[in-house]
């Protein structure tokens, strides 16, 4: 197995900054799975945290990108990783980095190793190195990190700008601890907390209801009633660690809701995209 | 039928309404009185307006005062209306939009009642997000009365509350009393507190620029519970001037006039009862 990065770019060091530490915001450990085309954050946590994808091209990030997976039938890496350590480890690299070299390699255990080079003030280069441990998983697996199956979704709705939803959240917060979250076919979406003292629910309206095409979902609008709202409830802290963990402004976030079933939330910006599945609450 | 006119059928039903195009000229007024270990408020709604009460320790009274002229629509079906609300639910629920007070859009607030048993009513809305609350009500308690009157008030100053401000905030918090002085002579007024690292007075002279009226008549020493006292700083730091008066049983009345976003003046009244029967250097 082989893994070798490199950017001179400090606006991917950034970039990386920002994304592993939203990941880490959401995860103390998850998976890292490098493959030919694509990396991947990957936690698989259905329970507690609930399950998030990250997806990046490492075009956007490396200008040198090379890797040999396990065999050649199964060209890729999974390794287990502290996105928080990560970031760690990039941060000495902000301001003036020149070049960040990433790699796989084999100390006293496996490891991560970043090579940051920055110039010191007298004109020599320095370089820092920084080994983040890792677990590296075997074929068997693999499996457990799937792309998760996207569901046949009630409804999808382009979510309000994110500082708005993320005051609201934080507010609702402090007056619950569930929240449930749900939206009909005429653009309206309902934040709605309910405790013994108080119940509040924010309505957000004339939001963008996204119509995903799979084939089957052709006959589906029919039946459906326009204003019946569709909903899930969820831990209020699950959807504050995602919502905040989003450094830079996403261009938008969908909300796919599948009544009292899933809340999967799915977060576009330019090289990355982010998916979250929430636990959901049954009472 | 969208919420809105939902609403306006069901108005018939309230026995209050009221409207208000800026919520935080209800918020920062309530804020002058909310303190995490204090709850619990008391709502009455006359015709001249809303008055809110906390308590604490059965000393201590907070009393904000939202005069009708505050809201844009206000409403009365019964005269005297009273309940009981958690005011930091309440708070949450006005400040569900965030709490900056920095310019911007600010939400607008409706409030409604139904009397005895139903729950309290806020509709907000802000840039075309609506939120509906409603919280549960309580039956009221009855309020202390001070009895403090103006007849019997020896001592007032009024000043601008920055002066004070400072020397609030600066209390040792170790003291476990605030001693305030009041007199005639020197030295006019004097805030002492008495903690683990030693004693300190703040003296406030009379001819100060702070200060707008001075009327002492008797020279007097009380002393006020530091921890029950201290959150009245909440109102002062909003607030642009402040009455101090004591009656002749030592009783505290703190004043605070508060501006609020739209020019109007809106009171915030503390009333505290001295610590104990201080050793009387009142020699009458």
């Amino acid at each position: 197995m082989k893994f070798r990065a490199k950017t001179e770019e400090i606006s991917n060091i950034e970039q990386l900054i920002r994304v592993c530490g939203s990941i880490g915001k959401m995860t103390q450990l998850c998976v890292l799975r490098i493959s030919e085309q694509n990396m991947f954050f990957i936690l698989n946590d259905k329970v507690v945290h609930g399950g998030v994808w990250c997806q990046m091209n490492p075009d956007n990030f490396f200008e040198e990108y090379r890797m040999e997976g396990l065999s050649e039938e199964s060209n890729e890496i999974y390794l287990e990783v502290s996105p928080d350590e990560i970031v760690q480890a990039l941060k000495t690299g902000t301001y003036a980095a020149k070049t960040l070299k990433v790699k796989l390699t084999k100390k006293s255990s496996p490891c991560l190793t970043f090579e940051i080079e920055l110039p010191s003030q007298s004109g020599r280069i320095q370089t820092f190195i920084h080994d983040v441990p890792v677990n590296v998983l075997p074929k068997r697996l693999w499996s457990d990190y799937k792309e998760p199956l996207v569901p046949q979704f009630d409804i999808s709705v382009a979510m309000p700008p994110l500082k708005s939803l993320k005051s609201v959240t934080e507010r609702l917060k402090n007056l619950g601890s569930y929240m449930e979250l749900s939206a009909n076919h005429n653009g309206d979406m309902r934040m709605r907390v309910e405790t013994e003292q108080a119940t509040v629910s924010v309505n957000f309206k004339d939001l963008e209801i996204v119509h995903v095409d799979n084939g089957s979902s052709q006959s589906q609008p029919q039946n459906r009633m326009m204003g019946r709202f569709y909903g899930a409830k969820v831990d209020i802290k699950n959807l504050l660690m995602f919502l905040s963990g989003q450094l830079v402004n996403p261009s938008r976030i969908i909300c796919n809701i599948m009544e009292n079933r899933a809340i999967h939330c799915f977060l576009i910006q330019e090289d990355v995209s982010i998916q979250y599945c929430m636990p959901v609450i049954n009472n | 039928m969208t919420l809105s006119t939902q609403q306006r059928d069901q108005d018939s039903q309230y026995v209050l309404i009221a409207k208000l195009d800026n919520v935080r000229n209800v918020s920062t007024i309530l804020k002058a009185i909310h303190s995490k270990d204090r709850e619990i408020a008391t709502v009455f709604a006359s015709e001249n307006g809303l008055k809110v009460t906390v308590e604490t320790a059965k000393c201590i009274q907070a009393n904000a005062f939202l005069q009708s002229e505050v809201f844009q629509e206000y409403r009365l079906k019964e005269n005297n209306i009273s309940f009981q609300i958690n005011l930091t639910i309440l708070m949450e629920c006005l400040n569900i939009f965030g709490s900056n007070t920095a310019g911007g859009a600010a939400p607008a607030l409706k409030m409604c009642y139904g009397g005895y048993g139903t729950p309290l009513m806020l509709l907000l809305e802000e840039l075309g997000v609506v939120t509906d609350c409603s919280i549960k009500t309580l039956e009221p308690d009855e309020t202390l009365d001070f009895n403090f009157c103006s007849a019997n008030v020896v001592n007032k100053i009024i000043m601008k509350s920055e002066c004070l401000t400072d020397a609030f905030q600066e209390l040792d918090m170790t003291s476990e009393v605030l001693e305030i002085l009041m007199s005639p002579d020197k030295p006019y007024l004097r805030l002492s507190t008495f903690g683990h690292c030693g004693t300190t007075f703040s003296d406030f002279p009379k001819e100060s620029d702070m200060v707008e009226s001075f009327q002492c008549t008797t020279t007097q020493t009380n002393r006020y519970k530091l921890s029950l006292i201290k959150p009245s700083v909440k109102a002062l730091s909003v607030s642009s001037k402040v009455s101090m008066r004591t009656d002749h049983r030592g009783f505290l009345s703190l004043q605070y006039m508060i501006r609020n976003e739209d020019g109007q003046v809106c009171f915030v009244e503390y009333y505290c009862a001295p610590d104990e029967e201080a050793e009387d250097e009142d020699y009458d």
